[in-house]
């Protein structure tokens, strides 16, 4: 009982010795870090879930009728709630795009680029201004097709041509042309791959 | 004061309360109320046992087919499942082209506006939508079920005492009133229009019984389809369409449990040893004083007694 | 702080010494949580409960605010944003409503082993009194936010729990029904009842987080109470916040976080009432109402009183119901012994665990269906209560001989220890006594 006491006297009046600071030391620092990996892994939930919950997700494929558009018309469909412009170019149109040298293109892409394959008349791209965003018009009968043929924007004077490419105004790329596939010769499914 | 306040406060409550216990018993031993048929009755859940009982439960997805092949084939033409969405039939073990296939060969369609014209139609639906109702509204499912509103099935099995074991026996249970019952208890006789089952908590129910002979479903599987099977199969997918993460739920459970736990016993540790040291940080008195201690030490060197 | 010697706050990094000239947050914290307070050093495992109360604060903030991110506040809505979008199709949705269900459930459990803590040891009494109101005010605060967010997922329970409890104020003669439809936006709960109630939900919380500040500052003057209830007279009796109860609150933390994840993952639905999966519908009641668990004493009184005499019984029932909270705010008053530990004072004792069971058998009542004998039952508990706070504890208080108490914490802490260590070959109470004695 004594030797007890003096070694546990000794031990607080020397402070302990090196082997007790790094267990004792060892012991507070894993349970303060498996707390803080705990902590970090409980705001996970919290950050996950503002990700697009299941029912945005199921809604990012839309399917389009297009056999009712005539060359030279087009279309202004919703899809994940942002515009897209379907047009049906006639041939005119069409030329017009190839006749376009690609070094004069701020963002350089043929008209084959933005289309499928056989299909050239069918553009279809988004209907938001790469510069900040605004609904360019032209899509509709009688809106402003703008100085190329294609779309103006109103909000800066972004100019686009019948392949959708800029061509004037600050907007510094094309028009985005999402992803999509023909089901059928009338159906177009925008959102198709990305599940 | 305020205790004389509070002394005469309760003694009024308590009094209050003496009267209306003596009232009440008074009348209970007076004229003691009369036992509805529903108490003598009522039966309790029968038992069911399902894979996705207990903590390390989970679903069979056959099973789970099965029972979605009777909700679509008798249930569902009375009761919605709308907040269930084809594309959750994933969680069944279909793939896409089947749920497509589903979807849009289900007998209701979902409504819809005609493109050309804005006058109110229908679609075939889509993976995206939630299982249409087989009535646009309550009244008219009223209309067509005898003034009795099909209740919406997605969460019955959370929405009931006993859940899952309740719809097993409820759908099992229904039975013919012998003669005699119904002399014993008059007000238990059921009406017309309605069916006797002793699981339900007035006894009589308007849904007719929805699965009368076996075979009435033809399974994919090929199980036999008894009414037995039917109605434990229809209750498991029932549970599913209420609780469609269960699975990940327990799994996710399980690793917090055990994270937890070896926190606490961590941290417990790290307690323990944080507080040995307190221990001796104290300035003693009595016999752990070390001053006492080495008068200890030299009264023992002295009388020649080891340490 | 007031002791002392208690640590003072002596920031060593030039960041923390600049920060601290310009606004003292660290040193607040440094003199409130850590090295700088001094607490008594036998505090037991009852006094764990605050700060475990204040982690389950901070849990249903936390899980409240990104619940309210996806929640439809409307008659329409709501039920289907909690039953499918968030259980279903929000990412971890699911996680979040379950625990924000359960974890209002274990707040509390907590707050009342927390506050029959305060009953048992005294902690109602002066210098705490209005730390004791602090805490009363969170209570109601408390129950006023729980029965709004119950109503939220308008589902059967949600729409009859508020047409019943708005319905407490109309029992009020004259001003009671003006003031119920006052309440309520309109004359049953619906649209305008269901925006407020969201709107008054979302900001309680930090109302309590407000008060709880209060709560703790007021205790902070005189210093936590102790399980003798005797003073602190020295640096002897205390120990610094941290380390020492840093991690006593930590591990005891873990422990009841590892209790609410299990009802949490494994049983979510088991504190839970069915009917509340069914949608409201103002036309069918519930065969049988009841609110959520941690009302169900109240409820009991509530119901108890069946006989019109003078005042009709539902009016009874109400003033009752609010009396049997609100009487807490006098304890300090009503109870005037000047012992305040419980440990030393036997008949109060005996009365208290007879509270205890009192209490559960009133929520026992309250939450069953309602019988002849249950109710009755219901009346003699609830006349206990009432008893029991305002008849049974002056006149004890003013009656009872106390136990004598320890000389200080110190003494009482060292007392088992020394007797264990006493040296070989002496009798040990001689030695404690004579080296005690010889000490002071």
């Amino acid at each position: 009982m004594a030797t007890q006491a003096q070694s546990a006297e000794g031990s607080q009046n020397l402070g302990a010795g090196e082997g007790d600071v790094r267990r004792r030391d060892f012991l507070n620092v894993a349970a303060v870090s498996f707390a803080g990996v705990g902590a970090v892994v409980a705001l996970a939930p919290l950050v996950v879930q503002m990700s697009p919950s299941a029912d945005v997700l199921a809604l990012a494929s839309t399917e389009v009728d297009i056999s009712k558009i005539q060359p030279g018309q087009g279309v202004k469909v919703s899809w994940r709630k942002q515009p897209v412009f379907i047009r049906n170019l006639t041939s005119a149109e069409v030329a017009q795009a190839n006749a376009v040298p690609l070094s004069e293109l701020r963002d350089p892409q043929s008209l084959a680029e933005r289309t499928k394959p056989g299909k050239a008349n069918w553009l279809v791209t988004m209907g938001v201004c790469t510069h900040l965003g605004c609904v360019p018009l032209g899509i509709g009968e009688g809106e402003n097709r703008g100085p190329f043929g294609g779309y103006f924007c109103p909000c800066h004077g972004s100019a686009y041509d019948t392949a959708g490419r800029i061509r004037q105004g600050p907007a510094p790329l094309n028009l985005q042309v999402p992803d999509y596939k023909f089901t059928s010769p009338t159906m177009v499914e925008i959102g198709a791959t990305e599940k | 004061m305020v205790r004389v306040i509070a002394f005469l406060v309760g003694l009024v409550f308590a009094g209050i309360l003496l009267i209306s216990l003596i009232g009440g018993l008074a009348t209970y031993f007076r004229t003691p109320p009369e036992v509805f048929a529903s108490e003598k009755l009522h039966e309790e859940p029968k038992h069911l046992a399902l894979p996705s009982d207990g903590p390390f439960g989970k679903f069979d997805k056959a099973q789970l087919q099965r029972g979605f092949q009777v909700y679509s084939e008798v249930c569902s033409a009375c009761h919605s499942l709308s907040l269930v969405a084809f594309r959750d039939l994933y969680g069944l073990g279909y793939n896409e082209a089947e749920i497509k296939k589903i979807a849009s060969d289900w007998k209701t369609q979902v409504p819809s506006i005609n493109p050309d014209t804005g006058e109110a139609s229908s679609r075939k639906a889509l993976p995206s939508d939630n299982f249409p109702a087989p009535f646009p509204n309550e009244t008219a499912a009223r209309a067509a079920n005898n003034n009795a509103l099909p209740p919406d099935l997605s969460l019955i099995t959370k929405a009931r005492e006993g859940g899952a074991a309740y719809i097993y026996s409820l759908l099992t249970g229904y039975q013919n009133q012998s003669p005699a019952l119904i002399k014993q208890y008059p007000d238990a006789k059921t009406p017309p229009g309605l069916h006797y089952n002793p699981h339900f908590a007035n006894l009589n129910i308007a849904m007719p019984p929805p699965l009368t002979s076996n075979g009435q479903v033809t399974y994919a599987d090929g199980t036999p389809a008894t009414v037995d099977q039917m109605a434990k199969d229809v209750s498991a997918f029932l549970v599913w369409t209420g609780e469609p993460n269960l699975e990940s739920r327990h799994a996710a459970g399980f690793a917090v449990a055990l994270f937890l736990l070896v926190a606490t016993i961590l941290a417990y540790f790290a307690y323990r040893q944080i507080w040995h040291e307190a221990k001796r940080q104290v300035r003693v008195t009595g016999a752990l004083d070390p001053r006492n201690q080495a008068k200890t030490r030299r009264a023992k060197a002295r009388e020649g007694i080891a340490g | 702080m007031s002791f002392s010697w208690a640590k003072p706050y002596e920031p060593k990094h030039p960041f923390m010494r600049w920060l601290d000239e310009r606004l003292p947050l660290p040193r607040i914290v440094y003199n409130a949580t850590g090295p700088g307070y001094p607490v008594p050093r036998n505090l037991n495992y009852a006094w764990n409960f605050g700060v475990a109360a204040g982690l389950f604060l901070v849990i249903q903030i936390l899980t409240g605010i990104v619940l309210a991110m996806h929640y439809y506040a409307t008659a329409d809505g709501a039920f289907d944003s909690v039953n499918k979008l968030i259980m279903r199709d929000v990412n971890a949705g699911w996680l979040l409503r379950y625990a924000h269900m359960n974890g209002a459930s274990f707040f509390f459990i907590v707050i009342y082993i927390h506050m029959f803590r305060g009953l048992y040891y005294g902690s109602y009494k002066a210098p705490r009194e209005l730390v004791w109101m602090l805490g009363m005010v969170i209570y109601l605060l408390m129950m006023a936010t729980a029965f709004m967010g119950y109503v939220l997922p308008w589902g059967q329970m949600s729409y009859w729990g508020a047409q019943v409890i708005t319905g407490f104020f109309s029992a009020f003669p004259l001003i009671g029904e003006p003031l119920r439809v006052w309440l309520l936006g309109g004359y049953a709960p619906d649209q305008a009842a269901l925006t407020r109630f969201f709107s008054l939900h979302y900001l309680l919380p930090f109302v309590i987080a407000g008060v709880v500040i209060l709560h703790i500052w007021a205790l902070h003057i005189p210093g936590s109470g102790n399980p003798t209830g005797v003073d602190v007279k020295d640096e002897k009796d205390t120990l610094p916040f941290h380390p020492f109860y840093t991690a006593k609150d930590g591990w005891f933390a873990a422990a009841i976080l590892l209790v609410y994840a299990l009802v949490t993952y494994f049983a979510p639905n088991y504190l839970a009432h069915p009917d509340n999966y069914i949608p409201a519908n103002a036309l069918a009641t519930p065969a049988h109402i009841v609110p959520e668990w941690y009302f169900w004493p109240f409820y009991a009184i509530l119901r108890s009183f069946t006989v019109d005499f003078v005042l009709d019984a539902k009016l009874w029932g109400v003033l009752a119901m609010f009396t049997s909270i609100l009487l807490m705010f006098f304890l300090p008053w009503l109870d005037r012994s000047p012992v305040r530990s419980g440990a030393y004072r036997p008949v109060f004792k005996r009365f208290f665990w007879l509270l205890v069971i009192d209490v559960l058998i009133l929520g026992y009542v309250g939450g069953a269906p309602i019988s002849w004998w249950r109710t009755a039952l219901g009346q003699a508990a609830a006349a206990y209560y009432f008893l029991h706070f305002l008849v049974i504890l002056p006149l004890v208080s003013r009656f009872e001989t106390p136990l004598p108490l320890p000389k200080s914490i110190s003494d009482s802490v060292l007392h088992g220890e020394a007797a264990e260590a006493a040296p070989v070959g002496t009798k040990r109470g001689r030695k404690t006594a004579a080296a005690t004695a010889a000490a002071e």
